[in-house]
């Protein structure tokens, strides 16, 4: 599989010695461009959008994207699905944390030309039938929200977590909210939000 | 003696519910509402309300400013200095501007002015352009050409102040003042990289420290902490002919409007800003920033909307940081307790920015007559720092509170002790009553050390942070003829709850629940509204948004007054009907007495009012409350004196904020506030390659901070403390929370170990240097 990395060799800081993305245009010195044509310049750029179909919340979505758009950046602007958060765009944070055939992955770190035909579940398809997920619910009784951008990510791995074991334990809970990070501190009312969601599922 | 006839007596409650409750008299201005009872008697006020936004937030509906999608939208990248310092000889946009997808660029370093042509930090700002879509913008960033000179560089702070030290700033060109709402003195001297001193003194610290029987004397450092709000900064600039639209991630619309108009010469009514969802700022997001205003150059110079999203990359060099500081402290006492002297000597660096200083902690939290600081800021090539949780007061705190720990065991005493022997406040004081108690502080204290590597300790620290009020704060309260009510503001939800808090207040004057209660804010449409720092939100727009609800009840009564035979002033307003105080049997339905209102919606405006005893401190439309903000923490941590590792796994933090409006949302809060500072204790530090310039840790996975598996045990005790002060007695919670908690744990690691940290972040490399397990930690920048 092409990974991100090799197929994008770009900072995150842009820089002023940075390097157009891909392929001719990274053989070119950086000074080159001084005398840049028109024609030099569009010949810098990447392969053109293509068209994609994501099976997103069950419903198959066509739409034309760069093959280097990862499955974040191909929810939040095509799909315009914004629910799903980036912050650090380098799977560190889980902030974009979705469900592919129902696991949680971070989808910052797979292009969306490779998800397939892959099941994407993103927070906007956890309500069924209007109801929130137990979850959801749960995070809003305990008030495991503050600012509420590391939330989406959460909710998605502690509702996955219950909907594979209703019961966990508190062990359970925290490893899989380990890597997602949120800097108001909500992990104490997050890890009472979902052990009391389990306490719900048990009676 | 009748005094001010635009005011007139009312007893209000005064003092610590279940410590001496009491009332007081208070003169308060007739447009002001009756004084409020104490939350027992309220029915929606001090109750753990469900967040209003808090579906919104679980199913990711809410918009934060990087969602905002406009029509033509265009996307912007700032192209960032390589090197710590250089004269910028040319910029070359040309082969950028030939990109198909490029629309606007734009060059922020210009070669020949004597301020802007020099570059002095690794991520400084030198050009940016606007494209038809993020990957267009990327592409065309690495077509701008750029010329420059290299130049001589410092990073470290005890570098930057030597003889031979590179200057950072010609003395012309240098900051003065600070602009991020926490202020630095103005005109200081500057002697290379070294501004200031500013001194405090009160009393003779000479005579102080010759009376006292116990002196103890430390060195303090600290290092950078950077704010890593999850949602980076982010604005969607969108300029018109006839106004300006932005949509940006910030703690205060109304200054960032005043900012734009400032900035490019438009009326306020020209200037439209706008936040809903907001993903974080502790500080960071006070002003407009740099990037805030290349935006709007872009979608000026574009003729379409602009959308500039910092990379985390971006975030974590460029969007400001707690200054790293230095600080000698020497505290002197006589037997007894009693403070003779304290003498602080600072410095600090917030890169090229200024505002390092190290807080009142020192000169205000205990009572000592002969008091001396000097303080001096310390530029070098590196990000410009701003205010962050608790400016000042917390490596302020990291300081004092040890200090104070190890004079309480040079003269004997429990810590809790001689606190009680310095400490004036009798807040605080009720605040280490009842955490020794929940904690069984006298019992841990006493254990003895166990065998084994593992070793076991308790500490405690305290809390001091103004009362801070923002006075020119408005609010709007609008009800409709269907018994709707909509509470209007400028002022924003960063993710404190501010939302249900004003929905509460307003509910509870009419009698409804705060579910009844739509609260639009975070729009400077709406009247202006206070910052999102100091912790002064809650303080500042709870009043007027319970004055406005009551002056529209009133209104309300008077349609009422005829429909139940009573007069207007025995109504009262409760379970969502509108009834005569003395017969509840006569009432009507909120709503059906709406229905009876000559026009759709009837609203008024109000703005906070002095506090009814008049404030501290004012400068300018900021006051302080009589009495401060406290706070006690109590930690328990392990050390492994084999691995360096210290794991906090219990912290009991006691706070007072006035009127606790939502406990539930206060105790968010403080795990926040409480997080936020054991990992300022144990884990953050952003790292700057001395030889580059390069911050070597512009991430979230080499730049720590703390997750789900580092969290204590967190147990909250907020007082209910009231103060008589205003139309709702409530205060802020955000700061109080973070500032005792790294001098606590670092008093609880000193019990376990016998071994005092005067540095953080407290890794297990300092942990085993200072236990003698390692050679000593190199210097690091």
């Amino acid at each position: 599989m092409i990974s991100r990395r090799t197929f994008i060799p770009r900072s995150d800081l842009p820089v002023a010695a940075a390097r157009p993305g891909s392929g001719a245009a990274g053989d070119r010195s950086p000074k080159e461009p001084e005398t840049a044509t028109r024609r030099d310049v569009i010949a810098a750029q990447g392969p053109d959008a293509v068209a994609m179909t994501l099976t997103v919340n069950g419903i198959a979505r066509m739409f034309e994207a760069e093959p280097r758009v990862t499955l974040a950046e191909a929810l939040r602007g095509a799909l315009a699905l914004t629910g799903t958060k980036i912050a650090c765009n380098r799977g560190t944070c889980s902030s974009c944390t979705v469900w592919l055939d129902g696991t949680p992955i971070v989808s910052c770190m797979i292009l969306a030309v490779d998800v397939g035909n892959r099941a994407v579940t993103t927070i906007e398809g956890l309500i069924r039938d209007g109801n929130l997920h137990p979850a959801q619910a749960a995070f809003i009784g305990h008030d495991a929200i503050q600012c509420g951008f590391c939330t989406p990510g959460m909710v998605m791995s502690c509702a996955a977590l219950l909907d594979r074991d209703p019961r966990p334990t508190r062990d359970a809970v925290l490893a899989a909210i380990s890597g997602h990070l949120c800097r108001c501190g909500t992990y104490p009312h997050v890890v009472a939000a979902t052990l009391a969601a389990s306490e719900e599922a048990k009676s | 003696m009748t005094g001010d006839p635009g005011k007139r007596g009312e007893r209000l409650p005064f003092g610590i519910m279940g410590a001496g409750l009491a009332t007081i008299e208070r003169r308060i201005p007739n447009e002001e509402p009756p004084p409020l009872p104490p939350n027992p008697d309220l029915r929606v006020i001090g109750r753990n309300v469900p967040r209003q936004n808090g579906r919104e937030k679980v199913t990711g509906a809410i918009r934060y400013t990087g969602d905002i999608a406009l029509q033509g939208m265009l996307h912007a990248r700032i192209l960032r200095s390589t090197v710590p310092s250089a004269r910028v000889l040319n910029v070359d946009l040309e082969a950028a501007l030939c990109h198909l997808g490029v629309r606007a660029a734009i060059t922020l370093a210009h070669p020949g002015n004597r301020v802007t042509e020099y570059v002095r930090y690794v991520g400084m700002p030198i050009a940016a352009l606007a494209a038809v879509s993020p990957e267009a913008a990327a592409e065309a960033l690495a077509l701008i050409r750029i010329d420059m000179q290299k130049l001589p560089f410092v990073t470290d702070m005890d570098g930057a102040q030597t003889a031979s030290a590179p200057h950072v700033f010609a003395p012309d060109v240098a900051p003065n003042g600070h602009p991020s709402g926490f202020p630095a003195p103005a005109d200081l001297p500057l002697r290379g990289n070294v501004r200031g001193p500013t001194v405090e003194r009160r009393g003779d610290v000479g005579y102080g420290f010759s009376t006292a029987d116990v002196i103890v004397e430390g060195k303090y450092r600290t290092h950078v902490q950077t704010h890593c709000c999850m949602e980076t900064h982010g604005i969607v600039a969108d300029w018109r002919d006839d106004g300006l639209t932005v949509y940006i991630s910030t703690q205060f619309t109304a200054g960032i409007r005043r900012e734009l108009a400032d900035a490019f010469g438009l009326r306020l009514a020209q200037v439209r800003v706008i936040v809903d969802g907001m993903g974080g700022g502790f500080g960071s997001k006070s002003t407009l920033g740099r990037y805030g205003w290349i935006a709007v150059a872009l979608s000026r110079e574009a003729h379409a909307p602009v959308r500039l999203i910092l990379s985390r990359a971006e975030e974590q060099v460029d969007s400001g940081n707690r200054p790293e500081t230095s600080q000698q402290l020497k505290i002197g006492a006589r037997r007894d307790g009693t403070l003779t002297a304290i003498a602080l000597s600072s410095c600090g660096s917030a890169g090229v920015g200024l505002g390092a200083g190290v807080g009142d902690m020192a000169s205000s939290l205990y009572t000592c007559p002969n008091f001396e600081s000097t303080h001096t800021d310390v530029f070098v090539n590196a990000g410009p720092g701003c205010a962050m949780r608790a400016p000042g007061n917390v490596p302020g705190a990291f300081s004092l509170e040890q200090s104070i720990d190890e004079l309480a065991e040079q003269l004997g005493f429990d810590p809790l002790a001689l606190r009680d022997r310095i400490d004036p406040s009798p807040v605080r004081r009720e605040e280490r009553r009842i955490g020794a108690l929940r904690f069984d502080w006298h019992r841990k204290r006493r254990r003895t050390g166990a065998p084994g590597p593992i070793k076991r300790g308790v500490g405690v620290a305290q809390s001091h942070w103004g009362a801070y009020v923002q006075l020119d704060s408005a609010c709007e309260v609008r009800l409709m003829r269907d018994g709707s009510v909509e509470v209007l503001s400028g002022v924003q939800d960063i993710g404190t709850g501010i939302t249900t808090v004003l929905a509460q207040t307003v509910a509870e004057v009419f009698g409804l629940e705060a579910r009844d209660i739509v609260v639009r804010i975070g729009d400077t449409d709406f009247p202006a509204g206070p910052p999102s720092y100091g912790s002064r939100t809650t303080a500042s727009i709870t009043p007027p948004a319970r004055t406005a609800a009551w002056h529209v009840l009133q209104a309300l009564f008077r349609a009422a007054g005829p429909l139940l035979g009573t007069m207007p002033a025995k109504l009262v307003a409760r379970d969502g009907f509108i009834m005569a105080g003395h017969d509840p049997a006569k009432r009507l339905r909120f709503s059906d007495v709406c229905a009876d209102l000559r026009t759709d919606s009837i609203s008024a405006i109000a703005s906070r009012q002095d506090d009814y005893g008049g404030f501290g401190r004012q400068y300018g439309n900021a006051a302080t409350a009589q009495r401060d903000l406290g706070g006690v923490q109590f930690a328990e941590v392990t050390v492994d004196t084999e691995t360096g590792v210290i794991f906090v796994e219990r912290v009991l933090a006691v706070h007072d904020c006035g009127r606790p409006m939502n406990p539930l949302q206060i105790e968010s809060q403080v795990h926040g506030g409480v997080l936020m500072g054991l990992s300022f204790a144990l884990f953050e530090h952003r790292v700057l390659d001395p030889r580059t310039g390069h911050v070597l840790n512009p991430n979230l996975e080499a730049y720590k901070f703390a997750g789900a598996r580092d969290a204590p045990a967190i147990e909250v005790i907020v007082l209910q403390n009231y103060q008589a002060s205003s139309a709702t007695d409530a205060y802020g919670i955000a700061e109080p929370s973070i500032i005792p908690t790294a001098p606590a744990i670092a008093n609880a690691v000193y019990n376990a170990t016998g071994v005092r940290l005067r540095t953080t972040p407290m890794t297990p490399a300092v942990v085993l240097s200072a236990l003698g397990r390692r050679p000593k930690a190199e210097a690091s920048s």
